[in-house]
């Protein structure tokens, strides 16, 4: 919006470079607020639900129900003492802090906003978000690598097998939405669901294998396994104190955020609003639904213990990538047909229970011995 | 149990049997005779040497089967040292006392039981570092509470004085 | 199959799921444990020395710092084994008031047990706080009875040291009528989990002769399937006047060590419906003197603390205080078969076999 009136005002008075490159700058800074203050609000988001989940208050000391208490942390991690232990690799280590914020908030530069209002709308959206999720990974095995810390070394070394494991479902979830709205384009994606409806009730198996894949690859319960606080200390920045620790606390959240407005763009219809409500503007129903999948995100955490390692990587190549690869057939068959919208959605939904059901029987032969366990012995048997 | 019983039910009561000195002492005698020096009533005193082999016939006997070391500790009598075992016998429900001497209060050993029960490992580990009192056969006898280097053992009657600036001392010397 | 160089990983003192100050010297190869050392110590205070300095009933409140989260099965231990030496009886009131605290004592400790062992496996969120809180409400039960929270002193020699307060059996009946629906509810949330089967079915298991050799106890031999449980084997105070089960694993993992943990909680709250029920009126105390002096002997008492089989081995020479004072800390010995346990296993298993021991290093450094 903003952009569109720069565009309008200086058109033909300055020359068109400078034109682009204020628009940038304008947008960039936009986007770069946008991201630091949901990444506040979703300390303060996550702590009050988080809070109140354990029975607890949740921050309430600090401005009005606790609302100024991220601020208030900020400013007490920024005055602690940065400490640089003995032996660390100087360059890496500062490095790494400030290379984990880039690929958190280059995200955000192709999520649509509204209609029109994203920063780059370039044609490979998809393709572009990918790639840049992979970068999130190698600050933190600089992190590890540079700590000279045996727990930060074993963290990164996870962290690496974790996400790069999880890259593959999560990019082949997204292919069945490609193939079906017949674009690389984040806009086309959002367009096409409110034409068609949303692709997590078109497409139910692949919104659930990208939830899974890209909540592994933020690093929170249950996939925390490279931070794993009662197995690893703090992980990748178990050595990071004061402000460096204070980057990646940040970094968190903000890829939490990038995540859960990715999610909305992609299968919760962006800023569409479905058939009601269409005088609400699109921004807040994208930001809207950007926070209730932060909601959820944090509701996971407060309820599921942390996998094991060699359990997540099975996860992801026994579990997610089959059933992504079958999700891509699937689709393919679909769009071939060419079906309405209901039987898309009655026939996916169906396969997709039927798939994850059969899938998971197969898997865990467990369940059924555990059931059969019985603690308290008849009396004739003791 | 004291006072009356004011109605309430009262189940079979089980109870651990507590093997008298003297039965004890003629289940050991039958294998080993010179073993029992001394009987008590609800323990018996043994040889040193004869130890493991005694507590390995108690443990795999069939009409005795202590199979668990509930408890192994010392006590300091100033002239003598006693290392006390505690035996459970969890299917016979039956528990059952032993006890070393060591006479003197220097090079005390008593062979160590850890092949007999696991359990002994830590225990008398516990009471190498608090009594000084070494067992042979052990497979990894070295202090378990305190530093190696710590001056003395500290259950030992004659370590009265805590001395900081010792202690300290051993401490720094150990770094 | 890649192998990296072994290295060395001290786990703790300083650690967020060591329970304290558990150090275990980790070799690892990459994720997998080759040989684990576990260095005690870090909480000595020579507690036994100090109790040869004291009367016997001030021994009591030493007692209350080893297992600091079992205090009132701690008291009880030690006032049945000064009993059992200087020939007291307590009267039936106190007895059936010690079972209660003891029970209750059970409960709280198998509470906070499950709680730690949750987030020990990343459930950090909301189980932690539920059990904790349920936990709450027996430590205000014991505030009430003897005004603190964690060290009570409340079980002395000859009885309790104080009748309980009329507010007393309504707040135990409250918290009996609302805790089993709430119990219900976690037992939903967590025994059913997927992740939580997948981290503990099959992962540290103890076979039975190995529990037996190691000196194993509480649910940590019962989870193994050993049907030993001082209770009903050797039944101290008035236990033998209640009907309760024996809940026996079956395999001796983390599973079933959770799992016996949840069912004797339900077992704790049957024996305190019955034995409030039967509760009689009158003394709580048998005069005891200020300084006990007891013949000269020795008194081996063992109870079924939550942890597991708690001793007192007593030494008197009929002086005022204890010639020596031993204790048989169920924590220390269920740490002994480390080695057995963890080799071959991952760093994540680590952490969840230990928070499975449910240790108190308190108890096991003493």
């Amino acid at each position: 919006m903003i952009n569109q009136f720069i565009i309008d005002t200086f058109a033909g008075v300055l020359p068109e470079w400078l034109i682009a490159l204020m628009t940038g700058v304008t947008g960039a800074v936009g986007v770069l607020l946008f991201a630091l203050s949901c990444a506040l609000a979703a300390i303060w988001i996550e702590r009050k639900l988080i809070g109140r989940m354990q029975i607890r208050y949740g921050p309430n000391r600090v401005g009005p129900k606790g609302l100024l208490q991220p601020i208030a942390d900020a400013i007490k991690v920024i005055g602690k003492e940065a400490i640089t232990p003995f032996g660390v690799d100087k360059v890496v280590y500062a490095a790494a802090p400030l290379v984990i914020f880039i690929p958190a908030l280059l995200t955000f530069a192709v999520v649509p906003f509204a209609p029109g209002a994203a920063l780059l709308n370039v044609d490979i959206g998809v393709l572009f978000v990918v790639a840049v999720g992979a970068l999130g990974v190698m600050p933190i095995f600089m992190a590890g690598w540079a700590s000279n810390n045996k727990y930060s070394l074993m963290g990164a070394m996870r962290a690496i097998a974790q996400t790069v494991s999880y890259e593959i479902p999560l990019v082949l979830s997204l292919v069945g939405l490609v193939l079906m709205a017949g674009s690389f384009k984040m806009e086309d994606l959002v367009l096409y669901q409110i034409e068609n409806g949303w692709f997590l009730l078109l497409q139910p198996l692949a919104a659930l294998i990208f939830f899974i894949a890209a909540s592994a690859e933020l690093n929170r319960t249950p996939t925390d396994i490279m931070e794993g606080e009662s197995e690893l200390a703090a992980g990748y920045h178990t050595e990071y104190s004061g402000f460096k620790f204070s980057l990646f606390y940040a970094t968190e959240y903000t890829h939490v955020f990038a995540v859960s407005a990715l999610i909305s763009t992609l299968f919760l219809g962006g800023w569409g609003t479905g058939p009601v409500l269409d005088q609400v503007p699109a921004i807040i129903w994208f930001i809207a639904k950007t926070y209730l999948l932060f909601c959820v995100f944090v509701w996971t955490r407060a309820t599921l213990p942390r996998l094991r390692i060699d359990q997540l990587m099975a996860f992801a190549w026994k579990f997610l990538l089959p059933l992504s690869l079958v999700n891509i057939m699937l689709v393919a068959v679909l769009v071939e047909l060419n079906l309405p919208g209901i039987v898309v959605f009655a026939v996916n939904a169906v396969l997709a229970v039927v798939l994850i059901k059969g899938w998971a029987g197969l898997l865990s032969a467990r369940g059924a011995t555990v059931e059969q366990r019985v603690y308290i012995r008849p009396a004739a048997a003791q | 149990m004291a006072g009356t019983n004011t109605g309430s039910p009262v189940f079979d009561r089980i109870m651990t049997t507590v093997t008298s000195g003297s039965a004890l002492a003629q289940a050991i005698q039958g294998s080993f005779p010179t073993a029992v020096t001394e009987v008590y009533s609800t323990a018996v005193v043994l040889d040193a040497s004869a130890i493991v082999g005694v507590c390995g016939y108690l443990k795999d006997a069939p009409d005795l089967a202590f199979d668990y070391l509930a408890d192994l500790t010392a006590v300091d009598y100033i002239d003598y040292f006693e290392v006390v075992y505690q035996l459970l016998s969890m299917g016979r429900n039956a528990s059952a006392t032993l006890k070393v001497r060591c006479q003197g209060r220097k090079a005390l050993a008593v062979p160590s039981v850890t092949g007999v029960w696991h359990a002994a490992n830590f225990l008398e580990r516990e009471v190498y570092d608090l009594f000084g009192i070494d067992f042979p056969g052990h497979p990894d006898l070295r202090r378990i509470m305190l530093f190696e280097g710590f001056p003395g053992h500290p259950l030992r009657k004659d370590f009265l004085e805590f001395d900081h600036r010792t202690i300290a001392a051993a401490a720094q010397e150990r770094e | 199959m890649v192998t990296a160089n072994p290295f060395l990983v001290n786990m703790g003192p300083q650690h967020p799921s060591t329970h304290g100050v558990l150090r275990l010297r980790l070799v690892l190869d990459g994720e997998k444990v080759l040989n684990v050392e576990p260095v005690l110590g870090y909480l000595h205070s020579s507690k036994e020395k100090l109790q040869e300095e004291h009367t016997y009933l001030q021994t009591v409140p030493i007692t209350d710092r080893m297992d600091y989260l079992a205090a009132m099965s701690n008291n009880l231990g030690v006032a049945l084994a000064i009993e059992k030496l200087a020939g007291i009886e307590a009267p039936e009131r106190a007895q059936y008031l010690r079972v209660i605290m003891a029970e209750l004592q059970r409960v709280a400790s198998h509470c906070f047990a499950q709680a730690v062992f949750l987030q020990d496996l990343g459930a950090w969120g909301g189980p932690l706080m539920y059990f904790l809180r349920e936990r709450e409400q027996v430590l205000d039960i014991f505030e009430m009875v003897c005004g603190a929270r964690l060290t009570y002193n409340y079980i002395r020699p000859g009885g309790v040291s104080q009748d309980v307060p009329p507010e007393f059996l309504p707040a135990v009946h409250g918290f009996l009528a609302t805790f089993p629906k709430k119990l219900d509810e976690y037992e939903g949330l967590l025994t059913k989990n997927e992740i939580l089967r997948a981290r503990t079915v099959g992962v540290g298991v103890i076979s039975r002769e190995l529990a037996l050799s190691a000196g194993f106890s509480g649910p940590m031999l019962r989870g193994s399937g050993v049907d030993w449980d001082l209770r009903k084997q050797d039944p101290y105070c008035v236990y033998d006047r209640f009907a309760f089960d024996v809940p026996l694993g079956h395999v001796g993992d983390c599973y079933d060590r959770f799992m016996v943990r949840f069912y004797e909680i339900r077992e704790s709250l049957r024996i305190l419906h019955q034995a409030l029920e039967q509760l009689p009126p009158g003394e709580w105390k048998t005069p005891v003197p200020i300084v006990i002096r007891p013949p000269a002997g020795e008194a081996f008492q063992l109870i079924e603390s939550p942890r597991g089989m708690l001793g007192y081995y007593l030494v008197s020479d009929g002086g005022a205080a204890p010639w020596r004072f031993h204790v048989r800390a169920p924590s220390f010995l269920n740490l002994g078969a480390l080695n057995e346990m963890l080799v071959g296993s991952t760093v994540a298993d680590v952490v969840a076999i230990v928070g499975s021991i449910d240790i108190v290093m308190g108890e096991v450094d003493r």
